[in-house]
Protein backbone atom coordinates (compact mmCIF):
# COMPACT_ATOMS: atom_id res chain seq x y z
CA UNK A 1 0.00 0.00 0.00
CA UNK A 2 2.83 2.44 0.20
CA UNK A 3 5.79 1.71 -2.33
CA UNK A 4 5.81 4.28 -5.08
CA UNK A 5 8.81 4.13 -7.05
CA UNK A 6 8.68 7.19 -9.54
CA UNK A 7 8.81 5.66 -13.12
CA UNK A 8 7.28 6.61 -15.94
CA UNK A 9 3.37 5.64 -16.46
CA UNK A 10 2.66 3.00 -19.39
CA UNK A 11 2.09 -0.52 -20.30
CA UNK A 12 6.27 -1.27 -20.22
CA UNK A 13 6.24 -0.60 -16.63
CA UNK A 14 3.50 -3.79 -15.64
CA UNK A 15 5.81 -6.89 -14.53
CA UNK A 16 3.89 -9.85 -15.10
CA UNK A 17 4.13 -11.80 -11.95
CA UNK A 18 3.11 -9.09 -9.58
CA UNK A 19 -0.73 -8.22 -11.53
CA UNK A 20 -1.42 -12.63 -11.20
CA UNK A 21 -0.81 -12.20 -8.29
CA UNK A 22 -2.74 -9.23 -7.15
CA UNK A 23 -5.92 -10.25 -9.37
CA UNK A 24 -5.50 -14.10 -7.67
CA UNK A 25 -5.29 -11.75 -4.54
CA UNK A 26 -8.57 -10.09 -5.68
CA UNK A 27 -10.19 -13.08 -5.98
CA UNK A 28 -9.10 -14.74 -2.82
CA UNK A 29 -10.40 -11.68 -0.84
CA UNK A 30 -13.52 -12.13 -3.02
CA UNK A 31 -13.68 -16.08 -1.29
CA UNK A 32 -13.64 -14.51 2.21
CA UNK A 33 -17.35 -12.98 1.91
CA UNK A 34 -19.27 -16.89 0.98
CA UNK A 35 -16.25 -18.29 3.89
CA UNK A 36 -17.52 -15.48 6.05
CA UNK A 37 -21.35 -16.33 5.29
CA UNK A 38 -20.26 -19.52 6.23
CA UNK A 39 -18.68 -18.99 9.29
CA UNK A 40 -21.77 -16.73 10.33
CA UNK A 41 -24.42 -19.08 8.86
CA UNK A 42 -23.20 -21.83 11.12
CA UNK A 43 -23.69 -19.82 14.15
CA UNK A 44 -27.69 -19.07 14.15
CA UNK A 45 -30.99 -20.75 14.60
CA UNK A 46 -31.28 -22.70 11.57
CA UNK A 47 -34.15 -20.65 10.48
CA UNK A 48 -32.41 -17.89 10.07
CA UNK A 49 -29.46 -19.51 8.03
CA UNK A 50 -30.36 -18.04 4.47
CA UNK A 51 -31.01 -14.47 5.96
CA UNK A 52 -27.52 -14.47 7.24
CA UNK A 53 -25.79 -16.40 4.79
CA UNK A 54 -27.51 -13.35 2.21
CA UNK A 55 -26.65 -10.88 4.19
CA UNK A 56 -22.95 -11.08 3.37
CA UNK A 57 -23.59 -12.58 0.11
CA UNK A 58 -25.82 -9.76 -1.48
CA UNK A 59 -23.19 -6.77 -0.42
CA UNK A 60 -20.61 -8.51 -3.03
CA UNK A 61 -23.08 -7.36 -5.82
CA UNK A 62 -24.81 -4.22 -3.74
CA UNK A 63 -20.65 -2.61 -2.81
CA UNK A 64 -19.44 -3.44 -6.29
CA UNK A 65 -22.00 -1.38 -7.89
CA UNK A 66 -21.19 1.67 -4.98
CA UNK A 67 -17.37 1.09 -5.59
CA UNK A 68 -17.36 1.47 -9.36
CA UNK A 69 -19.85 4.41 -9.58
CA UNK A 70 -18.92 6.28 -6.38
CA UNK A 71 -16.87 4.84 -3.94
CA UNK A 72 -12.91 3.98 -5.53
CA UNK A 73 -13.44 7.56 -6.34
CA UNK A 74 -14.20 8.61 -2.98
CA UNK A 75 -11.32 6.60 -1.48
CA UNK A 76 -8.86 6.69 -3.68
CA UNK A 77 -9.55 9.11 -5.95
CA UNK A 78 -7.29 13.12 -6.70
CA UNK A 79 -7.23 14.11 -2.86
CA UNK A 80 -9.31 16.92 -1.79
CA UNK A 81 -8.12 18.72 1.35
CA UNK A 82 -6.80 14.82 3.31
CA UNK A 83 -10.51 14.10 3.80
CA UNK A 84 -12.22 12.74 0.83
CA UNK A 85 -11.58 11.79 -2.88
CA UNK A 86 -13.26 13.61 -5.56
CA UNK A 87 -15.16 12.21 -7.89
CA UNK A 88 -12.68 12.07 -10.89
CA UNK A 89 -12.83 8.41 -11.08
CA UNK A 90 -16.21 7.81 -10.51
CA UNK A 91 -17.47 5.03 -13.42
CA UNK A 92 -14.27 3.98 -13.03
CA UNK A 93 -13.05 6.87 -16.10
CA UNK A 94 -9.22 6.59 -16.28
CA UNK A 95 -9.09 3.74 -14.48
CA UNK A 96 -7.26 1.21 -16.83
CA UNK A 97 -4.71 -0.72 -18.12
CA UNK A 98 -1.98 1.98 -17.22
CA UNK A 99 -1.07 1.53 -13.33
CA UNK A 100 -0.81 4.20 -10.76
CA UNK A 101 2.60 4.68 -9.34
CA UNK A 102 0.79 6.35 -6.18
CA UNK A 103 -0.64 3.03 -4.98
CA UNK A 104 1.41 0.57 -7.28
CA UNK A 105 3.62 0.96 -10.05
CA UNK A 106 4.12 -2.27 -11.57
CA UNK A 107 0.03 -3.55 -12.03
CA UNK A 108 -2.99 -2.11 -14.01
CA UNK A 109 -4.47 0.38 -12.05
CA UNK A 110 -7.45 -1.64 -12.73
CA UNK A 111 -6.27 -4.75 -11.02
CA UNK A 112 -5.37 -2.42 -7.89
CA UNK A 113 -9.34 -0.89 -7.61
CA UNK A 114 -11.09 -4.34 -8.10
CA UNK A 115 -8.58 -5.63 -5.38
CA UNK A 116 -9.65 -2.77 -3.12
CA UNK A 117 -13.41 -3.50 -4.37
CA UNK A 118 -13.20 -7.26 -2.43
CA UNK A 119 -12.37 -4.98 0.90
CA UNK A 120 -14.85 -2.55 0.64
CA UNK A 121 -17.39 -5.43 -0.02
CA UNK A 122 -16.71 -7.81 3.05
CA UNK A 123 -16.12 -4.67 5.45
CA UNK A 124 -20.43 -4.02 6.02
CA UNK A 125 -21.11 -7.69 5.81
CA UNK A 126 -18.74 -8.33 9.08
CA UNK A 127 -21.00 -6.18 10.94
CA UNK A 128 -23.80 -7.97 9.72
CA UNK A 129 -22.88 -10.72 12.65
CA UNK A 130 -23.34 -8.27 15.46
CA UNK A 131 -27.22 -7.76 14.58
CA UNK A 132 -27.87 -11.45 13.14
CA UNK A 133 -31.67 -12.90 13.78
CA UNK A 134 -33.34 -9.64 13.83
CA UNK A 135 -33.05 -7.31 10.84
CA UNK A 136 -35.09 -7.23 7.87
CA UNK A 137 -33.46 -7.09 4.62
CA UNK A 138 -34.49 -4.21 3.29
CA UNK A 139 -33.51 -1.16 6.07
CA UNK A 140 -29.98 -3.29 5.67
CA UNK A 141 -29.38 -2.73 2.10
CA UNK A 142 -29.93 0.92 3.22
CA UNK A 143 -27.39 1.14 5.97
CA UNK A 144 -24.75 -0.63 4.40
CA UNK A 145 -24.82 1.54 1.33
CA UNK A 146 -25.28 4.85 3.31
CA UNK A 147 -22.35 3.13 5.46
CA UNK A 148 -20.24 2.22 2.82
CA UNK A 149 -20.82 5.72 1.48
CA UNK A 150 -20.33 7.58 4.49
CA UNK A 151 -17.80 5.98 6.85
CA UNK A 152 -15.56 3.25 4.44
CA UNK A 153 -14.85 5.51 1.99
CA UNK A 154 -13.87 7.98 3.86
CA UNK A 155 -11.56 6.69 6.03
CA UNK A 156 -10.44 4.34 3.16
CA UNK A 157 -8.97 7.52 2.08
CA UNK A 158 -8.00 8.74 4.82
CA UNK A 159 -6.02 5.37 5.75
CA UNK A 160 -4.65 4.36 2.33
CA UNK A 161 -6.08 7.39 -0.49
CA UNK A 162 -2.88 9.08 -2.21
CA UNK A 163 -3.01 12.67 0.17
CA UNK A 164 -4.93 11.18 2.98
CA UNK A 165 -4.57 12.94 6.14
CA UNK A 166 -3.54 9.84 8.29
CA UNK A 167 -1.26 8.68 5.68
CA UNK A 168 0.78 11.99 5.99
CA UNK A 169 0.95 11.42 9.02
CA UNK A 170 2.67 7.95 8.55
CA UNK A 171 0.10 5.80 9.87
CA UNK A 172 0.80 2.17 8.99
CA UNK A 173 -2.29 -0.24 8.45
CA UNK A 174 -1.03 -2.97 6.28
CA UNK A 175 -4.51 -4.29 5.10
CA UNK A 176 -7.00 -2.93 7.36
CA UNK A 177 -6.70 -3.38 10.66
CA UNK A 178 -7.98 0.41 11.14
CA UNK A 179 -10.05 1.09 7.28
CA UNK A 180 -11.99 -3.16 7.60
CA UNK A 181 -11.65 -4.12 11.22
CA UNK A 182 -12.20 -1.06 13.40
CA UNK A 183 -14.41 0.22 11.61
CA UNK A 184 -16.61 -2.53 11.37
CA UNK A 185 -16.51 -3.27 14.70
CA UNK A 186 -17.46 0.35 15.74
CA UNK A 187 -20.01 0.16 13.58
CA UNK A 188 -21.01 -2.73 15.07
CA UNK A 189 -21.13 -1.66 18.56
CA UNK A 190 -23.51 1.17 17.59
CA UNK A 191 -25.60 -1.55 16.15
CA UNK A 192 -26.08 -3.70 18.80
CA UNK A 193 -27.63 -0.33 20.65
CA UNK A 194 -29.94 1.00 18.27
CA UNK A 195 -31.24 -2.05 17.15
CA UNK A 196 -31.11 -3.77 21.07
CA UNK A 197 -30.52 -7.43 21.75
CA UNK A 198 -33.40 -10.65 20.00
CA UNK A 199 -36.40 -11.41 21.89
CA UNK A 200 -35.03 -14.15 23.15
CA UNK A 201 -31.66 -13.29 24.31
CA UNK A 202 -31.38 -13.70 27.74
CA UNK A 203 -34.40 -15.78 28.23
CA UNK A 204 -34.12 -18.91 25.97
CA UNK A 205 -31.07 -20.76 24.83
CA UNK A 206 -29.49 -19.82 21.60
CA UNK A 207 -26.95 -22.23 20.18
CA UNK A 208 -25.33 -22.26 16.80
CA UNK A 209 -27.11 -25.00 14.47
CA UNK A 210 -23.78 -25.89 12.34
CA UNK A 211 -20.72 -25.81 13.39
CA UNK A 212 -19.36 -27.83 10.83
CA UNK A 213 -20.11 -24.97 8.81
CA UNK A 214 -18.59 -22.79 10.99
CA UNK A 215 -15.61 -24.62 10.79
CA UNK A 216 -15.67 -24.69 7.00
CA UNK A 217 -16.02 -21.13 6.58
CA UNK A 218 -13.34 -20.26 9.20
CA UNK A 219 -11.56 -22.49 6.59
CA UNK A 220 -12.26 -20.24 3.68
CA UNK A 221 -11.68 -17.32 5.77
CA UNK A 222 -8.03 -17.89 6.45
CA UNK A 223 -7.60 -19.49 3.13
CA UNK A 224 -9.05 -15.66 1.82
CA UNK A 225 -6.82 -13.96 4.11
CA UNK A 226 -3.66 -14.91 2.62
CA UNK A 227 -5.08 -12.46 -0.75
CA UNK A 228 -5.76 -9.96 1.78
CA UNK A 229 -2.83 -9.83 3.24
CA UNK A 230 -0.19 -10.59 1.40
CA UNK A 231 -2.04 -9.27 -1.54
CA UNK A 232 -1.94 -5.72 -0.14
CA UNK A 233 2.09 -5.76 -0.71
CA UNK A 234 1.02 -5.05 -4.54
CA UNK A 235 3.42 -6.63 -5.52
CA UNK A 236 4.93 -11.08 -5.56
CA UNK A 237 7.79 -9.52 -3.62
CA UNK A 238 9.60 -10.49 -0.25
CA UNK A 239 7.21 -8.42 1.96
CA UNK A 240 3.92 -10.22 0.02
CA UNK A 241 6.34 -13.59 1.25
CA UNK A 242 6.59 -11.57 5.09
CA UNK A 243 2.96 -10.43 4.84
CA UNK A 244 1.95 -14.68 4.04
CA UNK A 245 4.09 -15.87 7.04
CA UNK A 246 2.84 -13.32 9.46
CA UNK A 247 -1.04 -13.77 8.33
CA UNK A 248 -0.30 -17.86 8.79
CA UNK A 249 0.92 -17.16 12.24
CA UNK A 250 -0.81 -15.00 13.40
CA UNK A 251 -3.96 -17.32 13.18
CA UNK A 252 -1.94 -20.50 14.40
CA UNK A 253 -1.04 -18.38 17.36
CA UNK A 254 -4.71 -17.09 18.14
CA UNK A 255 -6.17 -20.58 17.64
CA UNK A 256 -4.21 -22.29 19.87
CA UNK A 257 -3.83 -19.70 22.62
CA UNK A 258 -7.93 -19.83 22.26
CA UNK A 259 -8.48 -23.11 22.84
CA UNK A 260 -5.53 -23.42 25.55
CA UNK A 261 -7.38 -20.50 27.91
CA UNK A 262 -10.59 -22.32 26.92
CA UNK A 263 -9.65 -25.54 27.97
CA UNK A 264 -7.74 -24.29 31.18
CA UNK A 265 -11.16 -21.68 31.97
CA UNK A 266 -14.05 -24.50 30.79
CA UNK A 267 -12.33 -27.73 30.86
CA UNK A 268 -13.05 -28.82 27.48
CA UNK A 269 -11.16 -26.93 24.20
CA UNK A 270 -14.24 -26.15 21.59
CA UNK A 271 -14.45 -26.72 17.67
CA UNK A 272 -15.99 -23.13 18.17
CA UNK A 273 -13.16 -21.39 20.36
CA UNK A 274 -10.65 -23.00 17.68
CA UNK A 275 -12.33 -20.88 14.66
CA UNK A 276 -12.73 -18.12 17.15
CA UNK A 277 -9.60 -17.99 18.00
CA UNK A 278 -8.00 -18.05 14.07
CA UNK A 279 -10.51 -15.49 12.83
CA UNK A 280 -9.30 -13.43 16.10
CA UNK A 281 -5.47 -13.33 15.56
CA UNK A 282 -5.83 -13.37 11.63
CA UNK A 283 -7.87 -10.13 11.94
CA UNK A 284 -5.37 -8.99 14.74
CA UNK A 285 -2.49 -9.37 12.23
CA UNK A 286 -4.13 -7.75 9.09
CA UNK A 287 -2.88 -4.09 10.17
CA UNK A 288 1.13 -5.35 10.97
CA UNK A 289 1.08 -8.21 8.12
CA UNK A 290 3.84 -6.20 5.76
CA UNK A 291 5.42 -4.58 9.30
CA UNK A 292 6.70 -6.98 11.44
CA UNK A 293 9.09 -10.14 11.88
CA UNK A 294 7.40 -13.79 12.13
CA UNK A 295 8.35 -13.68 15.78
CA UNK A 296 6.41 -10.72 16.53
CA UNK A 297 3.72 -12.33 14.38
CA UNK A 298 3.22 -15.75 17.03
CA UNK A 299 3.30 -12.82 19.61
CA UNK A 300 0.31 -10.70 18.04
CA UNK A 301 -1.72 -14.05 17.75
CA UNK A 302 -1.31 -14.88 21.06
CA UNK A 303 -2.25 -11.68 22.51
CA UNK A 304 -5.48 -11.90 20.53
CA UNK A 305 -6.27 -15.23 21.67
CA UNK A 306 -5.78 -13.99 24.83
CA UNK A 307 -7.51 -10.70 24.85
CA UNK A 308 -10.51 -11.54 22.37
CA UNK A 309 -11.49 -14.01 24.67
CA UNK A 310 -11.64 -12.05 27.44
CA UNK A 311 -13.73 -9.16 25.04
CA UNK A 312 -16.32 -11.99 24.38
CA UNK A 313 -16.78 -13.30 28.13
CA UNK A 314 -17.32 -9.40 28.92
CA UNK A 315 -19.72 -9.13 26.87
CA UNK A 316 -22.04 -12.36 28.29
CA UNK A 317 -21.02 -10.50 31.53
CA UNK A 318 -22.71 -7.17 30.11
CA UNK A 319 -25.63 -9.57 28.51
CA UNK A 320 -24.39 -7.22 25.20
CA UNK A 321 -26.37 -9.02 22.34
CA UNK A 322 -23.48 -8.60 19.69
CA UNK A 323 -25.06 -11.89 18.77
CA UNK A 324 -21.58 -13.06 16.72
CA UNK A 325 -19.14 -11.14 18.42
CA UNK A 326 -18.28 -8.59 15.72
CA UNK A 327 -17.06 -6.07 18.46
CA UNK A 328 -14.95 -8.56 20.59
CA UNK A 329 -13.33 -10.26 17.75
CA UNK A 330 -12.99 -7.43 15.02
CA UNK A 331 -12.83 -4.46 16.81
CA UNK A 332 -10.70 -5.36 19.66
CA UNK A 333 -8.69 -7.18 17.22
CA UNK A 334 -8.05 -4.46 14.86
CA UNK A 335 -7.81 -1.91 17.74
CA UNK A 336 -5.39 -4.56 19.49
CA UNK A 337 -2.85 -5.23 16.24
CA UNK A 338 -3.11 -1.45 14.85
CA UNK A 339 -1.71 -0.33 18.37
CA UNK A 340 0.88 -3.14 18.39
CA UNK A 341 2.09 -2.47 14.92
CA UNK A 342 3.07 0.77 16.95
CA UNK A 343 5.43 -1.12 19.00
CA UNK A 344 6.53 -4.17 16.87
CA UNK A 345 7.04 -3.01 13.03
CA UNK A 346 10.64 -2.68 11.86
CA UNK A 347 11.70 -1.46 8.75
CA UNK A 348 14.58 -4.23 8.38
CA UNK A 349 10.99 -6.07 7.71
CA UNK A 350 9.48 -3.38 5.32
CA UNK A 351 11.83 0.04 4.19
CA UNK A 352 8.57 1.62 3.24
CA UNK A 353 7.26 0.68 6.62
CA UNK A 354 8.39 2.66 10.05
CA UNK A 355 9.89 1.31 12.74
CA UNK A 356 8.07 0.88 16.43
CA UNK A 357 8.91 1.39 19.96
CA UNK A 358 10.71 -1.48 20.41
CA UNK A 359 13.39 -0.48 17.96
CA UNK A 360 13.55 3.49 18.74
CA UNK A 361 10.58 5.26 17.45
CA UNK A 362 8.29 5.92 19.92
CA UNK A 363 6.47 8.44 18.35
CA UNK A 364 4.65 5.85 15.86
CA UNK A 365 2.67 4.56 18.82
CA UNK A 366 1.09 8.05 19.32
CA UNK A 367 -0.10 8.06 15.61
CA UNK A 368 -1.49 4.67 16.11
CA UNK A 369 -3.27 5.66 19.00
CA UNK A 370 -4.17 8.69 17.39
CA UNK A 371 -5.91 7.40 14.21
CA UNK A 372 -7.58 4.46 16.51
CA UNK A 373 -9.10 7.07 18.81
CA UNK A 374 -10.28 9.22 15.95
CA UNK A 375 -11.48 6.35 13.16
CA UNK A 376 -13.43 4.92 16.16
CA UNK A 377 -15.02 7.42 17.26
CA UNK A 378 -15.94 8.48 13.62
CA UNK A 379 -16.96 5.58 12.95
CA UNK A 380 -19.38 4.73 15.81
CA UNK A 381 -20.97 8.40 15.41
CA UNK A 382 -21.88 8.42 11.96
CA UNK A 383 -22.86 4.12 12.24
CA UNK A 384 -25.12 5.62 15.61
CA UNK A 385 -26.54 8.38 13.43
CA UNK A 386 -27.26 5.93 10.11
CA UNK A 387 -28.73 3.47 11.78
CA UNK A 388 -31.14 6.26 13.83
CA UNK A 389 -32.33 7.67 10.74
CA UNK A 390 -32.96 4.56 9.16
CA UNK A 391 -34.64 3.02 12.52
CA UNK A 392 -37.12 6.13 12.10
CA UNK A 393 -37.79 6.06 8.89
CA UNK A 394 -38.02 2.37 7.87
CA UNK A 395 -37.62 0.64 10.71
CA UNK A 396 -34.82 -1.61 11.43
CA UNK A 397 -36.50 -5.26 12.85
CA UNK A 398 -38.30 -8.24 12.20
CA UNK A 399 -42.07 -7.83 14.12
CA UNK A 400 -41.90 -10.00 16.69
CA UNK A 401 -43.51 -12.96 14.74
CA UNK A 402 -41.45 -12.54 12.24
CA UNK A 403 -38.37 -12.80 14.44
CA UNK A 404 -39.80 -16.24 16.03
CA UNK A 405 -40.51 -17.56 12.59
CA UNK A 406 -37.41 -16.90 11.24
CA UNK A 407 -35.49 -14.43 8.75
CA UNK A 408 -35.32 -17.41 6.13
CA UNK A 409 -39.07 -17.94 5.74
CA UNK A 410 -40.37 -14.42 6.47
CA UNK A 411 -38.17 -12.00 4.37
CA UNK A 412 -37.05 -14.71 1.79
CA UNK A 413 -39.86 -17.24 1.62
CA UNK A 414 -37.66 -20.17 1.65
CA UNK A 415 -36.40 -23.38 4.29
CA UNK A 416 -32.89 -23.91 4.45
CA UNK A 417 -33.07 -27.63 4.62
CA UNK A 418 -35.97 -29.26 3.12
CA UNK A 419 -37.43 -32.76 3.72
CA UNK B 1 -54.24 -41.74 35.91
CA UNK B 2 -54.16 -39.93 32.86
CA UNK B 3 -51.93 -39.03 29.78
CA UNK B 4 -51.88 -35.20 28.46
CA UNK B 5 -51.26 -34.83 25.13
CA UNK B 6 -50.26 -31.34 23.45
CA UNK B 7 -49.97 -29.89 20.66
CA UNK B 8 -48.17 -26.02 20.48
CA UNK B 9 -46.09 -23.78 18.75
CA UNK B 10 -42.68 -24.61 18.53
CA UNK B 11 -41.55 -20.98 20.28
CA UNK B 12 -44.22 -21.63 23.61
CA UNK B 13 -42.15 -24.92 24.29
CA UNK B 14 -40.34 -22.87 26.48
CA UNK B 15 -43.14 -21.20 28.09
CA UNK B 16 -44.80 -23.79 28.61
CA UNK B 17 -42.31 -26.44 30.27
CA UNK B 18 -41.79 -23.18 32.88
CA UNK B 19 -45.35 -23.40 33.57
CA UNK B 20 -45.40 -27.01 33.95
CA UNK B 21 -42.19 -27.03 36.25
CA UNK B 22 -43.90 -24.28 38.38
CA UNK B 23 -46.91 -26.43 38.82
CA UNK B 24 -44.55 -29.37 40.37
CA UNK B 25 -44.60 -31.33 37.09
CA UNK B 26 -40.94 -33.62 37.35
CA UNK B 27 -41.00 -34.87 33.96
CA UNK B 28 -42.21 -35.12 30.36
CA UNK B 29 -41.09 -35.87 26.42
CA UNK B 30 -41.74 -33.81 23.75
CA UNK B 31 -41.06 -34.27 19.76
CA UNK B 32 -40.80 -32.11 16.81
CA UNK B 33 -44.18 -32.85 14.60
CA UNK B 34 -45.96 -31.66 11.59
CA UNK B 35 -49.08 -31.08 10.92
CA UNK B 36 -52.19 -29.22 10.62
CA UNK B 37 -55.61 -27.60 11.38
CA UNK B 38 -57.68 -24.57 10.63
CA UNK B 39 -53.92 -23.06 10.51
CA UNK B 40 -53.15 -24.38 7.31
CA UNK B 41 -49.81 -24.44 6.19
CA UNK B 42 -47.54 -21.03 3.99
CA UNK B 43 -46.06 -20.55 0.51
CA UNK B 44 -42.32 -20.57 0.37
CA UNK B 45 -40.51 -19.38 -3.23
CA UNK B 46 -37.94 -21.48 -5.47
CA UNK B 47 -36.57 -19.27 -8.48
CA UNK B 48 -40.14 -17.99 -9.03
CA UNK B 49 -42.35 -21.10 -8.09
CA UNK B 50 -44.50 -21.44 -5.51
CA UNK B 51 -45.07 -23.88 -3.08
CA UNK B 52 -47.49 -24.64 0.07
CA UNK B 53 -46.17 -26.24 2.91
CA UNK B 54 -48.94 -27.90 4.38
CA UNK B 55 -47.64 -29.44 7.55
CA UNK B 56 -46.46 -26.36 9.78
CA UNK B 57 -43.54 -27.44 12.23
CA UNK B 58 -45.17 -28.00 15.75
CA UNK B 59 -44.13 -29.48 18.84
CA UNK B 60 -45.88 -32.67 20.64
CA UNK B 61 -45.58 -32.64 24.41
CA UNK B 62 -46.36 -35.96 26.64
CA UNK B 63 -46.86 -36.05 30.35
CA UNK B 64 -48.55 -38.09 32.47
CA UNK B 65 -50.65 -37.05 35.79
CA UNK B 66 -52.92 -38.27 38.34
CA UNK B 67 -56.75 -37.53 37.73
CA UNK B 68 -56.64 -35.05 40.53
CA UNK B 69 -54.43 -32.40 39.16
CA UNK B 70 -55.74 -32.88 35.27
CA UNK B 71 -58.25 -29.95 35.43
CA UNK B 72 -55.44 -27.45 37.28
CA UNK B 73 -52.72 -28.42 34.06
CA UNK B 74 -54.72 -27.99 31.47
CA UNK B 75 -55.47 -24.60 32.62
CA UNK B 76 -52.15 -24.36 33.38
CA UNK B 77 -51.02 -25.27 29.87
CA UNK B 78 -53.47 -23.29 28.18
CA UNK B 79 -52.76 -20.23 29.44
CA UNK B 80 -48.56 -20.71 28.47
CA UNK B 81 -49.55 -21.47 25.26
CA UNK B 82 -52.11 -19.16 24.42
CA UNK B 83 -51.56 -16.30 21.78
CA UNK B 84 -55.14 -15.80 20.53
CA UNK B 85 -54.10 -16.08 16.77
CA UNK B 86 -55.29 -19.03 14.83
CA UNK B 87 -52.55 -22.56 15.21
CA UNK B 88 -52.32 -22.02 18.97
CA UNK B 89 -52.13 -26.16 19.39
CA UNK B 90 -54.53 -28.26 21.19
CA UNK B 91 -54.86 -29.90 24.51
CA UNK B 92 -56.12 -33.88 24.43
CA UNK B 93 -56.25 -35.96 27.70
CA UNK B 94 -56.48 -39.53 27.44
CA UNK B 95 -56.66 -42.49 29.75
CA UNK B 96 -53.70 -44.21 31.26
CA UNK B 97 -53.75 -47.88 32.01
CA UNK B 98 -49.98 -48.96 33.84
CA UNK B 99 -46.78 -46.93 34.84
CA UNK B 100 -43.82 -48.15 35.85
CA UNK B 101 -40.32 -47.31 36.69
CA UNK B 102 -38.05 -48.85 35.14
CA UNK B 103 -34.77 -48.46 37.53
CA UNK B 104 -37.01 -49.52 40.64
CA UNK B 105 -39.93 -51.25 39.54
CA UNK B 106 -42.41 -48.57 41.10
CA UNK B 107 -45.76 -48.57 39.84
CA UNK B 108 -49.19 -46.18 39.15
CA UNK B 109 -48.72 -42.86 40.63
CA UNK B 110 -45.54 -43.37 42.13
CA UNK B 111 -44.06 -44.16 39.23
CA UNK B 112 -44.32 -40.90 37.28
Amino acid sequence: MVKAPQTFLGESMLQSGDTAFVLISAALVLLMIPGLALFYGGMVRKKNVLGTIMQSFILISLISIEWVYLGYSLSFGPDMGGLLGSLAWAGLGGVGAAPNPNYAATIPHLAFAMFQCMFAAITPALITGAVAERMRFGPFLVFSLAWTILVYNPVCHWVWGNGGWLKEMGVLDFAGGIVVHLTCGAAALAAVMVTGPRKDHGRHQIVPHNLPMTLLGTGLLWFGWFGFNAGSALAADGVAAGAFAATHLGGMAGMATWCAIEWWHRGRPTTLGAASGAVAGLATITPGAGFVAPGAAVFIGMLAGLVCYGAVLLKARLRFDDSLDVVGIHGVGGVLGTLLVGVLAQKLVNPAGADGLLYGNPAQCGTQILAVAVVGVFAFAVSWILLVGVKATMGLRLDPQAETVGLDLSEHTESAYGE
Amino acid sequence: MKRIEVIVRPFKLDDVKEKLVSMGIKGMTIDAVKGFGRQRGHTEVYRGAEYTVDFVPKIKIELVVEDEDVSRLVAGIREAAYTGEVGDGKIFVLPMGEAMRIRTGETGGDAI
